[in-house]
């Protein structure tokens, strides 16, 4: 259940930023979550559910860019989408990839209020 | 800033009310105090800071920082009992023993002389970077010594969790099954070095050594294989071999 130690990483980070903006309310929150980044959506929106109870996330819209997994092939340097870490290149069928996208874990942007 | 003026000097955006009034005085008649904060940070990035300090501390001290990860019982405290007796007086070692409960592996590093300190994570599933910059506050490992961090038995959170070391070695036992790499990509994608323990349960269990290494392989291109057995020692050489490489190469110039 690492999944709870993210949210509590977001809820650090969005308390700071309100804290900063002089902001009472956190209306939405813009996160990127890759989809090979390890966090499984199921877990994650289960602990945000408890975690952010009492917290400046407590009634939050989420916004959740799931940013697909991409790979780079490093012996014909063909670029392509990649569903799993272990996919071959679908070219040259080679497992030389490399991971160029799809690990994000982010927060790109909150929506406050000031009061 | 606003996007149709450029009012906000901080760099926010702020968004107006429908109606809102651009007058060539730049004032604001019905702002509704509602603005975009930039964020962008990344989510994991204090536990990312507290690694990359311990790292720095690692680096000045010429310290080798291992990070052990597997599942439960496949053998990392027994393969540390064995590599700290077999290479004591050759190399100085101390060790963070990361479980949920007890100080049953810290006890058995003890007990081979070695400096040793017991993180209980209590329900936690993984070690983090803030964890082991208090364990090594407490233990103040020596200089140019090698540090073993077990991480808590689990081959799934820890792979998220840098700790500041400098390699990565995951631990999986012929009694696991040969598609554990495609079951647990994150941790194999992760690591640097694969060791494949208790090769001498081989004859008795169905275990496709050369399946599950191109399995690890397909997954990250970079991972180093060693096959070893505790029990019989067959490989552990390999596995020294490999530690005084890394430490060799830790030395300043």
């Amino acid at each position: 259940m690492h999944e709870l130690s993210i949210v509590m990483s977001i809820i650090d980070i969005a308390q700071q930023q309100a804290a900063k903006a002089s902001a009472t309310i956190v209306e939405e929150i813009e996160m990127d979550i890759g989809c090979l980044s390890t966090v499984e959506m199921n877990a994650f929106e289960f602990a945000w559910q408890q975690a952010v109870k009492q917290t400046v996330l407590e009634n939050t819209v989420t916004r959740i860019n799931r940013i697909a997994g991409k790979g780079k092939c490093l012996d014909c340097e063909n670029i392509f989408s990649l569903e799993n870490l272990y996919d071959a290149c679908p070219d040259c069928k080679g497992y030389l990839v490399d991971v160029i996208e799809g690990k994000e874990l982010r927060v790109k942007s909150l929506v406050v209020t000031r009061k | 800033m606003c996007a149709t003026c450029g009012c906000d000097a901080d760099g926010n955006v702020t968004m107006h009310e429908p109606g809102h009034q651009h007058q060539p005085t730049h004032e604001h008649t019905y702002e509704l105090h509602k603005k975009v904060v930039h964020v962008e940070k990344d989510i994991l990035q204090e536990n990312d800071l507290l690694a990359q300090r311990n790292r720095g501390y690692f680096d000045a001290k010429n310290i080798l920082a291992l990070n052990l990860v597997s599942s439960p019982g496949s053998g990392k405290t027994s393969l540390l009992e064995r590599t700290l007796t077999d290479l004591k007086g050759q190399l100085e070692f101390a060790v963070i023993e990361g479980d949920q409960q007890t100080t049953n592996d810290a006890d058995r590093i003890h007990a081979t002389g070695t400096k040793v300190v017991q993180i209980n994570t209590g329900k936690g599933c993984h070690l983090d970077a803030h964890m082991v910059l208090h364990a090594v506050q407490g233990m103040k490992p020596k200089a140019d010594s090698v540090l073993f961090i077990e991480n808590v038995g689990n081959l799934v959170c820890p792979a998220m969790f840098d700790l500041g070391e400098k390699e990565r070695v995951v631990i999986i036992s012929v009694t696991e099954g040969d598609d554990k790499p495609l079951k647990y990509p994150d941790m194999f994608h992760s690591s640097t070095l694969c060791i494949i323990n208790k090769t001498d349960l081989l004859p008795y269990v169905p275990f496709d050594m050369e399946k599950v290494k191109a399995n690890a392989k397909k997954i990250n291109h970079r991972l180093e294989i060693i096959e070893l057995s505790c029990t019989s020692g067959q490989g552990l050489q390999q596995w020294y071999d490999w530690l005084k490489e890394k430490v060799l190469a830790a030395e300043p110039a």
